[in-house]
């Protein structure tokens, strides 16, 4: 199809769309508190919740490695507040090992998923395509207030697990069987781990609604002139973010769901000659491993589900503050092209030590190398845009640049991992630990930090108040750093990953001190967190109000909606495109909106 | 009490904190946002430079006070191992580079470029040669890190040499277990429908295997300096992983998957207490795949000794159908014991 009968098309469409949706308009104010604020089919409503829910999830996900550091800083003190709070769980103030497994288990899965997934991807790719390329709402409102009602009850369901007996799933947030598979093998592996299968499934469901709409928005709804090559890198970034997991979710489902068959129906799709506490059991013929790859087959496109738009809104934010078109677009948009096909091919690279066939494994470390190769032309770019601009330090920028140099840090380290002959001495060590929380978990933070703090005066029409904020990311990049850089040297040593005491080990006992230093800058930077939750709710109501359109100074389109936006975004007619979004510093101009024609002398770049 | 104090701290920190943020904001109100601005962009900028300073010095500290306290200080104990401490300087030296330019070039021109009224943002949307020259030298770089790491990749996996000596090792939960060939040199057949610790079968060994006769069980793991070894290796319940730190190699152990790893142990147990400096010096297996509650305590022992230590070690062990048989008695197998089993063989001597 080309761009003209695509346009063409779409303006049929606009015009029948915005009759109806300024019908809806108009109704605005009838609206009730229910469909308002609750089942609400308002993109900018509907991103709000995520955003809320997926705070509340980073703080109890926070909080929860907080506690097992507690005994990884400290394994001789006890703590009697512990039991007071979790009763068995903490007898005589210390985490018990099944604590410690089941905090270490759902600190990851709702980090990684309820987080830095759906409180990520689900607040921006809402809130910012209608937004960004000139769209009343999504392609299906309805459709997207279930995803977000999906992923509300994957939140109770996980929840809950938290509360029953035997405790949530202590596996590790991989979920290996057979341990995940057993419940004589493990207490995490009895009930808790049906009920977070289940939740997997409700969120999988979430997460496919919400992404066929954001690839369907995207394709179909571009307002006139806003070709695909004219649309900001954060559209392009959540653009392939959607479809990755629209590809690879359905694959963590299939593996779901046979494993709840393994544990309730008595298949054997990853069992085979089992003893477990010696009992012998029948299953025979399934491969333990076959569940491996379909986990990573989703497990590794994830953490690009994470990282993309991410990198999408750092490099917008980046153009925007240092008043420089951000450089090569075109190199941006290719290398996110290149990761996210790379993304599919290198799920077996977690895999090395399982027995994988070495030859296979080759071809894995061959293709997994390749992503440092978008990677590097996309910190090079990000470099050559800061480059002779004038820079304004905005909190969305500090993190920004915070998630550059985070990138490069974290980036370096998969080079070691990714080569399987590294990868035999370090797989399962904290230096794997350290690898993916600086680059997958901090850094998609700051860049999560960056979206909320620049795109805050356009959700509640308030800015976050400055001061708390520049607190808020000093302590969290310098924090960041001290906690996570000398792990690297714990995983030269050769730590494994999730033990809850490491005083029995000749080899490994060496790192109290270390330890204790980084669970107290662990505490620390969790209070900073808390912090930034309390300027958010807090500039919600009283926050300094924003009194110009595009405070910014920023030229793409969700900037010319009104100071307020109601539902359908833009009181007249959607605005038309007539060039890119990063028209920044162009002939002597400090910058030129996407809506702004171009000039008879305006020079080409 | 202590915990008391420690909230009261942290909430009036949050009260002093947001009282001043409150105020800087009438202050701004009052100097006007332009000069407010000016300041705090003035401000961050130092701050990034002063990061970027500080952190490369906590960096060199940090490696001065822990370097000697990871692997790398130490020769590795196995020829692979070799390989991969190689393979690890080549890419710290790379990627190291990478990481100094970058860094030092990211904050530099935060600092540089901070805003200032005289100067205006030059536009500088794509240039083809430098793009190019960041896709392709980046690619040299890692051809030749894939290079290296493919010829060691296949020397470590490749198949272990014909005079090997063969040890099977069986991890279940929370402990590990191992047998020798014995004599024949050939491991007898299991089943693992055949386990019952309780009657002196713990692996599941099929005793109808005339093979299986002359096997040696044994707690820890005992190898011969300067010999190649295969590890036959297994799991009984749930996934486990051979973790051998000193060697620098690691294997999953898979229910229903035996895996194997080979590799030449270079210095006895005795020389390494030399070579590190610590007299209590062991080398240890570590459980590197989550298995359960007792993860952490998964350990095992390797004793290298040379060849005439081992043949008299393995001399004064019967094997395990002879025991079986011999016991008319129950025997006193304790296979659970070893989450607080001594490094020394101790439960062996039990047995004799």
């Amino acid at each position: 199809m080309s761009t003209e009968t695509i346009l063409h098309g779409h303006e049929v469409e606009e015009a029948v769309h915005s009759h109806e949706e300024h019908g809806q308009h108009d109704h605005h104010h009838e609206e009730s508190f229910l469909t308002k604020y609750i089942f609400s089919q308002d993109h900018k409503m509907i991103a709000k919740q995520f955003l809320i829910t997926g705070i509340i999830w980073a703080i109890i996900g926070g909080l929860f490695s907080v506690l097992f550091r507690l005994q990884l800083g400290y394994p001789d003190q006890s703590f009697p507040f512990l039991e007071d709070i979790f009763g068995k769980w903490a007898k005589g103030g210390r985490i018990s090992n099944e604590f410690y497994y089941a905090l270490v288990t759902m600190h990851g899965t709702i980090l990684v998923f309820f987080v830095l997934t759906a409180g990520l991807s689900g607040t921006f790719a809402n809130f910012l395509i209608p937004l960004q390329i000139g769209a009343r709402d999504m392609a299906s409102g309805f459709l997207n207030m279930l995803s977000y009602w999906f992923f509300f009850l994957a939140s109770v369901i996980m929840f809950a697990s938290l509360f029953i007996q035997t405790g949530p799933a202590a596996g590790g947030w991989t979920i290996y069987p057979p341990l995940s598979a057993l419940g004589q093998a493990s207490q995490g592996s009895k009930l808790g781990m049906d009920f977070w299968l289940i939740s997997m499934a409700m969120f999988i469901v979430s997460s496919l609604l919400g992404g066929l709409n954001y690839i369907s928005t995207i394709l179909n709804l571009r307002t006139k002139g806003m070709s695909m090559t004219r649309m900001p890198l954060t559209m392009w970034a959540i653009f392939f973010t959607a479809v990755l997991g629209v590809l690879s979710f359905p694959v963590l489902l299939s593996g779901a769901v046979l494993l709840l068959f393994d544990r309730n129906l008595g298949t054997s799709f990853f069992l085979s000659e089992i003893v477990v506490k010696g009992e012998i059991l029948p299953n025979e013929g399934g491969s333990a491993i076959l569940f491996q790859h379909l986990f990573w087959f989703l497990g590794h496109p994830e953490v690009y589900i994470i990282l993309l738009p991410a990198m999408g809104m750092v490099s917008e934010i980046l153009s925007v503050n240092s008043r420089k078109p951000i450089f090569g677009y075109m190199a941006m948009v290719g290398s996110l092209f290149a990761i996210t096909i790379l993304a599919f091919l290198v799920w077996a690279h977690h895999m090395f030590v399982t027995g994988l066939n070495p030859f296979l494994g080759a071809f894995f470390v061959l293709l997994t190398l390749l992503i440092a190769v978008p990677s590097a032309i996309k910190v090079f770019n990000w470099l050559t845009t800061l480059w002779r601009g004038n820079i304004r330090f905005t909190p969305g920028m500090l993190f920004s640049i915070g998630f550059v140099s985070l990138f490069i840090s974290g980036g370096l380290t998969g080079i070691f991992l990714g080569n399987s002959t590294l990868d035999i001495h370090l797989h399962d060590t904290y230096f794997v630990v350290a690898h993916f929380h600086i680059v997958m978990g901090v850094a998609s933070f700051f860049g999560m930090f960056a979206g909320v703090y620049h795109w805050f005066p356009k959700m509640y029409s308030r800015y976050l108040n400055n001061t708390m904020a520049y607190i808020h990311f000093w302590v969290t990049l310098v924090g960041a750093y001290l906690i996570f850089w000398p792990m690297h040297y714990q995983g030269l040593a050769g730590l494994p990953r999730r033990y809850t005491d490491f005083s029995n080990w000749q080899s490994f006992n060496q790192f109290a001190d270390m330890n204790r230093f980084i669970s107290t800058v662990a505490m620390i930077v969790f209070v900073a967190q808390l912090l930034f939750v309390f300027n958010f709710f807090y500039s919600i109501f009283k926050g300094r109000k924003v009194k110009s359109q595009n405070p910014w100074g920023s030229n793409t389109l969700e900037w010319t909606t009104p100071i307020t936006p109601g539902h359908g975004n833009w009181p007249g007619e959607l605005p038309e495109v007539h060039r890119g979004a990063y028209d920044y510093g162009k002939d002597g101009r400090e910058f030129i909106p996407q809506v702004e024609p171009i000039g008879a002398n305006e020079s080409k770049h | 009490m202590s915990g008391y104090l420690i909230l009261a701290i942290l909430v009036l920190a949050f009260v002093v904190i947001f009282q001043i943020a409150k105020a800087s904001e009438y202050v701004s109100v009052l100097n006007g946002r332009e000069k407010t601005f000016k300041q705090n962009n003035r401000i961050n900028g130092f701050l990034f430079i002063a990061f970027l300073v500080l952190g490369l010095i906590a960096a060199w500290w940090c490696n001065d006070v822990y370097f000697k306290k990871t692997l790398l200080a130490q020769p590795a104990a196995s020829d692979h191992g070799e390989k991969i401490d190689f393979m690890m300087m080549l890419t710290i030296g790379v990627t190291g580079v990478v990481f100094l330019l970058t860094q030092i070039l990211l904050f530099w021109f935060a600092f540089k470029y901070q805003y200032s009224d005289k100067r205006k943002a030059y536009f500088f949307a794509h240039d083809n040669r430098l793009e190019l020259l960041w896709t392709v030298v980046p690619a040299i770089f890692l051809t030749v890190l894939v290079g290296f790491g493919m010829f060691y990749w296949f020397k470590i996996t490749g198949d272990a040499p014909k005079d090997s000596q063969i040890v099977e090792i069986t991890g279940k939960q929370f402990n590990w277990m191992m047998r020798y060939p014995g004599k024949d040199k050939v491991l007898g057949r299991k089943n693992y429908r055949l386990t019952d610790a309780s009657s002196g079968n713990a692996l599941g060994i099929d005793w109808e295997d005339g093979a299986s006769h002359d096997d040696i069980e044994a707690s820890e793991m005992h190898l011969v300096v300067n010999k190649p070894v295969q590890l036959v290796i297994g799991a009984q319940d749930v996934i486990h992983d051979v973790g051998l730190v000193h060697f620098r190699l690691k294997m999953d152990a898979v229910p229903g998957i035996p895996t194997t790893l080979w590799f030449t142990p270079k210095y006895t147990t005795e020389q390494m207490k030399k070579i590190t400096g610590n007299k209590d010096f062991v080398y240890e297996i570590s459980c590197d795949q989550v298995c359960g509650t007792g993860h952490y305590s998964m350990r095992g022992v390797i004793i290298v000794e040379t060849q005439e230590e081992y043949d008299s070690w393995l001399g004064s062990k019967k094997p395990q159908y002879v025991i079986v048989n011999e016991a008319a008695a129950p025997v006193v197998k304790d296979s659970t014991a070893t989450v607080k089993a001594p490094v020394t063989s101790q439960p062996l001597a039990q047995l004799k």
